[in-house]
């Protein structure tokens, strides 16, 4: 067993930040305290001096343009369950340590990942590139990993008396015991975890409690963690609320893009893909726009989804400024890598038809994208119809031209020959639609020919329906 | 001496075998990859014997209704037959139905794709590179030679056959297309032109009298 674990020290700020990135001196408020105290600052307001446990008005005092927001807890459990549910690529058993940890077994896929080297470097760049600063480390025991993610980033200690000795160099106070624990030893005069694991067991549990012991034999593997593995969920629903109303699609793609990562992250997991998905943006007064998005087979990449997201809300006309945006997928069918033929030749981009059609519907939208289809219909206007074609039926027996004009024009000037005709059309008179027409195909003064009909028994007054293009 | 120059001879001989080389004969037809249009009698003045693969066929008519659109139907009808896709891009009217299925055009696997002048030029190129279409048809009044160039090097790199529109007013502009073909009328009958072919150097072919 090898225990990686994975500490997101700025996950708060993700979490309470996720509309729109944080620009300048931030903070956050500890929302249990009675108080308005400051609980978590980043490095550009540490840089103006402010402090954990400073109340609002002196960090405002300090900095006027700092940016206060309360933590969200409700963000940071989600937040951290969509980073578990990137993190199950790499492992089969990965377990969360709320508030802002990850633990998991790589162990079992060190040999998968070609080694340990291997495995961390594509993780951190993964991480990385989802904008998560964090620390890692891994230890055969999930508690030691945990103490050391905090206090030796990137550490890696394979065997038992390793883990041992590196924790007796650590003084008390990052240890990971409580602090009551923590402030009696000290008081004794104990500074390092190595004057605690010298003591006798009886008299230690006099001191610092039965939990407090407890800890001190799980991080040396002596008691074993209670781990629960995380399950991926079988749907996804995400919200992100912004703070101000945001006006256009433009400002709307960064919480986009954090949404449809979180959607490729829970298909990594999982397995599958989305073939699916509704955005959902509210307006004020309890207006709200929803943006069906529909693919032609499951996809599972990031950027391929936020890609098909992105074009059919800059093609959308929103009603007005938006308060938040909500990713909903409901099915997430299995995915099914396309297969392809070894000894294929790939001609062009190597696109098959459903991922042309797709690009295609993306940009032009759905109506622009049509197939034909021949209906049993002596009215020629309703013998071609847009929609799914189907089993030909019987075709008329007359010639019938290439183009149809929308509907007949009259014809100037008259016709110099006619070439064939006349072929009487008389239908329709149960549904309204009532056509009585003489057809002809004629001759234009340009030699064009032409389809061109004539009410029965008249001589003129030609009515121009189609090209013989 | 003999000797040395039938080795010479036999030497030249597999320089001129290289596929690279054409020469320009009576027997040897050149290399060109080709759709067969369906009328023989333009087939014979083709080179490949029909519309050029992985290029831009250009098809200039002076009016609609002049037989344009039949010129190409017999090979898009037989691409649909074997399966492949066809596209109509922003075709000025409605494509009807019923004469498609009389030229024999296998309904589904004709797509037609509406769009305004700068989509379509869009659209067609995306078809004609994805390599998935068997040949993509255009109707394109304003496209410029930047555009067709860029349309030309997109049926290269997808293996389509591209067969663009327009207005016959252009046929004095320099086109980058592989084939131009010309569709008038005079004396009661229809004519077809070969303005320009990649591969055949006369650009006079003769006329082709069609519907007289």
């Amino acid at each position: 067993m090898l225990w990686a674990c994975l500490r997101f020290p700025g996950l708060a700020f993700s979490a309470a930040f996720a509309a729109a990135p944080e620009a300048g001196p931030s903070a956050l408020l500890d929302s249990h305290a009675r108080q308005r105290l400051i609980a978590t600052v980043n490095d550009e307001a540490r840089a103006h001096g402010i402090r954990r446990g400073q109340s609002v008005a002196a960090a405002r005092a300090l900095c006027p343009a700092l940016e206060v927001r309360p933590r969200d807890r409700d963000a940071e459990k989600r937040l951290l369950s969509e980073l578990a549910a990137w993190c199950y690529q790499f492992s089969g058993h990965v377990s969360l340590v709320p508030p802002n940890a990850l633990l998991m077994e790589v162990g079992a896929s060190l040999r998968l990942f070609d080694g340990w080297p291997v495995l961390v470097e594509r993780v951190t760049a993964g991480l990385h590139a989802q904008g998560h600063p964090h620390t890692l480390a891994a230890t055969p025991f999930a508690s030691a990993s945990w103490v050391f993610a905090a206090t030796a980033d990137g550490m890696v200690i394979p065997a038992r008396e390793g883990v041992i000795r590196m924790l007796g160099a650590l003084p008390l106070s990052q240890s990971g015991l409580p602090t009551t624990a923590v402030t009696a030893l000290h008081a004794m005069g104990f500074r390092r975890l190595d004057d605690v694991f010298r003591l006798p067991r009886p008299e230690l549990t006099r001191r610092i409690g039965r939990a407090g012991v407890n800890w001190l034999d799980r991080i040396r593997g002596q008691a074993s963690d209670a781990l629960p593995a995380w399950q991926p969920p079988a749907s996804f629903q995400q919200k992100i609320e912004f703070d101000a109303e945001l006006d256009g699609s433009q400002p709307l793609l960064f919480p986009l893009r954090r949404l449809t990562r979180a959607l490729a992250n829970l298909l990594a997991a999982r397995d599958g893909g989305v073939q699916r998905f509704t955005l959902t943006l509210e307006h004020a007064r309890g207006e709200s726009t929803r943006i069906g998005v529909a693919m032609a087979a499951p996809q599972r990449d990031a950027e391929r989804l936020f890609e098909l997201a992105r074009t059919r809300l800059e093609r959308t006309t929103l009603p007005a400024p938006a308060r938040s945006i909500e990713l909903h997928a409901d099915e997430l069918p299995v995915f099914r890598p396309p297969v392809r033929d070894l000894f294929e030749p790939i001609r062009g981009d190597g696109l098959d038809w459903p991922t042309l059609d797709e690009r295609l519907r993306a940009r032009l939208g759905d109506a622009a994208l049509r197939q034909l289809t021949v209906v049993n219909d002596h009215r020629p206007e309703r013998a071609s119809r847009y929609g799914a074609p189907t089993a030909t039926v019987s075709l008329p027996r007359g010639r019938r031209p290439l183009w149809l004009l929308p509907r007949p024009l009259p014809m100037r000037p008259d016709p110099v020959a006619v070439l064939a005709g006349p072929e009487r059309i008389e239908s329709g008179w149960w549904d309204g639609g009532d056509a009585r027409r003489d057809y002809y195909i004629v001759k234009t003064v340009h030699g064009q020919q032409a389809w061109a009909y004539l009410p029965p028994g008249m001589l003129d007054g030609w009515m121009l329906h189609g090209w013989f293009a | 001496m003999n000797a040395a120059i039938a080795t010479a001879s036999h030497n030249l001989a597999q320089v001129l075998d290289h596929p690279g080389i054409w020469r320009r004969s009576a027997d040897r037809q050149p290399r060109v990859r080709a759709l067969s249009t369906g009328w023989t009698s333009l087939d014979t003045r083709l080179p490949g014997g029909g519309w050029p693969q992985g290029a831009v066929s250009e098809i200039l008519f002076e009016h609609d209704g002049l037989g344009e659109l039949d010129l190409v139907m017999p090979a898009l009808a037989a691409l649909t037959q074997e399966h492949r896709r066809v596209i109509f891009v922003a075709p000025p009217y409605q494509p009807y139905a019923p004469a498609l299925a009389a030229a024999g055009v296998d309904l589904r696997f004709l797509h037609e794709i509406h769009a305004g002048s700068t989509e379509a030029a869009w659209s067609m190129e995306q078809c004609l590179r994805s390599g998935c279409c068997g040949a993509v048809v255009g109707w394109l009044p304003d496209i410029d030679y930047r555009s067709l160039r860029r349309l030309q090097l997109a049926a290269e790199s997808g293996d389509a056959c591209a067969m663009v529109f327009r207005s016959a007013e252009h046929a004095a502009q320099n086109s980058p297309a592989a084939l131009r073909i010309k569709v008038s009328n005079s004396d009661e009958a229809t004519y077809v032109d070969v303005l320009k072919s990649r591969g055949l150097l006369t650009t006079t072919a003769p006329l082709l009298r069609m519907r007289a």
